[in-house]
């Protein structure tokens, strides 16, 4: 690679860089997104859910063409007891037409969205790892790569490396994450024949199902999920790393052990598994979200923590924000003033939106999830559930009075008492369907 | 069931001769009473070999999820990503 100046550098070809190297490429911006895997996507994994509207954003009617697995019509949530499950859910036939979300795998379409960078301009350099940013004083200039006399300019850089992000950390703009900040999920790739699945999760035709299930992570804040793909399934499961550092859970065992449930063993079996991976996810939260921009580079998605967990939405985010970025980009490019002054659009941008209200709405629940018990919320609660539940339907000659008490007891007592019980579910109920 | 080594297979990689992973003391891992990255690993790249008093590091192993990065108590592990284009390649993602 010879010395060069581009007008941006994007590092990192995940939703949020190729967002951001889209809307900078369409505009005539000369743009390089450098991505260190052998191609965008190997490196990346996610449940996953692909939101429409944010992309649609981007790429008018991209349903037409992106590699796609199912249009999500169904969401289930379970609480998972031993075994035995109590069961939430919605199904609406308006969730098509236009759809409000798809299954998807990464490698497919991490690579069609960063060729869409690329027809539009973009210079993508694959198998290139950015090993530092290039200073002139406060200010980023370049990036470094390892590839032979691999330095280059710019006048801006989209730090979008996703979750390790050591490229945002060398900024100085967020200290290390600490343990409780992220989640380390493990999933399969699951094989099954189409008809098999459609079957299963009573499907017709192109429709999907998503199931996310709570509980049997042994007492450590997590979460399990399972989705329908065309001919495949994902399934995973992912534990906050503080839990896990506790437990001293491995955690392939805990993956293994949460399939062996009734109710996720007679959805899987028969299927094979083609991939094992793994990833952190940013959870951190509103409070963890780093400054956004300075003087030469802005950053994006995972790497500055924007992810709702609650409501597993992180693509979505990472693909807004790389927008705004590129359009605060776009502007200072006009103005020829890329200092953090001439930069900060793009921090009102992510003010203004849903990216930050919605961060902002759930801003209590990290500390509220460092600070609880896990056992309670994650194993104690989801149980109790079962237990009433069970109790309720149990026809046993006790009569319906004495078991409601004792069902609410149940509940109460798990929770520790009736006020921390009201308590929790107002903020479980927020946290589960805000 | 699957055992972690059957797991690992489904992924494929291209190894560098050089580890990306480091331990940056040993000195420091003979004195860590956890020794936890031998389990929260989800590729089970960190051993305690009791022998030669180490911690060994199968780095070819490594999905590259950078628990460890932020797992390890004492932050004794350097860790940087494969050269460009080595490591993991996943196939479905
Ligand atoms: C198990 C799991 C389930 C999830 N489920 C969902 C879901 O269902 N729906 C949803 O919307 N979100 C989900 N998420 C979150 C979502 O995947 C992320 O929020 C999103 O991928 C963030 O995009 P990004 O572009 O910021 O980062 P990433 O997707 O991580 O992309 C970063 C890219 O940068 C590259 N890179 C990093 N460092 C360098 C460097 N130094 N040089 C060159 N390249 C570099 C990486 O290889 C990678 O390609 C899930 C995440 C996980 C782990
Ligand atoms: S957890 Fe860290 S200090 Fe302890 S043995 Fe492992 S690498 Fe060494
Ligand atoms: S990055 Fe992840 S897979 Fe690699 S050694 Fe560290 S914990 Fe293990």
């Amino acid at each position: 690679m010879a010395t060069e100046h581009f007008d941006a550098i994007v590092v990192g070809a995940g939703p949020a860089g190729s967002a951001a190297a889209y809307t900078m490429a369409k505009a005539g911006l000369s743009v390089v997104l450098i991505e260190r895997g052998e191609f965008p996507g190997a490196k990346n994994i996610f449940g996953g859910v692909i939101y429409r509207k944010q992309l649609e954003d981007i790429i008018p009617e991209f349903w037409k063409e992106a590699p796609l697995e199912r249009e999500v019509v169904e969401q289930r949530l379970w609480l998972l007891g031993d075994q035995s499950v109590v069961t939430l859910g919605h199904r609406n036939e308006a969730f098509k037409d236009p759809n409000n979300c798809w299954t998807g795998l990464r490698v497919k379409f991490d690579q069609w969205f960063a060729s869409k960078a690329e027809q539009a301009g973009a210079l993508n350099i694959y198998e290139t790892v950015v090993t530092e940013l290039i200073r002139e004083g406060n200010k980023v200039v370049g990036v470094r790569t390892d590839r032979e006399e691999g330095d280059l300019y710019a006048n801006v850089v989209v730090v979008a490396d996703g979750v390790n992000s050591l490229l945002g950390k060398s900024l100085g703009v967020h200290r290390e994450w600490q343990p409780d900040e992220v989640s380390l999920a493990v999933k399969e790739v699951i094989a099954m024949p189409k008809e098999k699945i459609m079957d299963r999760f009573n499907l017709e035709g192109n429709e999907g199902v998503t199931i996310e299930f709570v509980g049997n992570t042994l007492g450590m804040a997590g979460l399990g999920f399972l989705y329908t793909n065309q001919d495949t399934l994902s399934f995973g499961v992912g534990v906050m790393v503080s839990d896990l550092k506790k437990k001293r859970v491995k955690p392939y065992e805990l993956l293994e052990s949460v399939k062996q449930h009734p109710m996720l063993r007679r959805l899987l079996q028969g299927g094979e598994t083609k991939e094992y991976a793994g990833h952190l996810i940013p959870e951190g939260g509103y409070h963890s979200i780093p400054p956004l921009s300075g003087d030469g580079w802005v950053i994006c998605g995972d790497a500055a923590q924007l992810v709702n967990f609650v409501h597993r939405e992180g693509t979505n985010l990472a693909m807004t924000s790389g927008r705004f970025a590129a359009e605060a980009i776009i502007q200072a490019h006009t103005k020829g003033d890329f200092s953090r002054v001439g930069l900060s659009l793009y921090d009102r941008l992510v003010r203004e939106s849903f990216v930050h209200k919605d961060l902002k709405k759930y801003k209590g629940l990290h500390n509220f999830l460092r600070d609880s018990d896990p056992t309670l919320m994650f194993d104690k609660l989801p149980r109790a559930l079962n237990d009433a539940a069970y109790q309720m339907l149990l026809v046993d000659g006790v009569p319906k009075a004495e078991k409601q008490r004792m069902a609410m007891r149940g509940i109460t007592d798990a929770a520790g008492g009736l006020m921390n019980l009201v308590k929790l579910g107002a903020q479980g109920w927020r946290a589960m369907n805000g | 069931m699957s055992s972690i080594a059957e797991k690992l297979y489904t992924i494929r990689y291209k190894v560098d001769e050089n580890s990306h992973l480091v331990i940056k003391d040993q000195e420091v891992c003979l004195h860590c009473v956890t020794k936890e990255c031998q389990d929260f690993c989800p590729a089970d790249v960190y051993h305690w070999v009791e022998k030669e008093q180490m911690t060994s590091v199968a780095f070819e192993n490594c999905i590259e999820c950078g628990t460890c990065r932020i797992g390890c108590p004492t932050y004794n592990i350097q860790w940087v990503y494969p050269k460009g284009g080595h490591g993991i390649t996943y196939k479905f993602g």
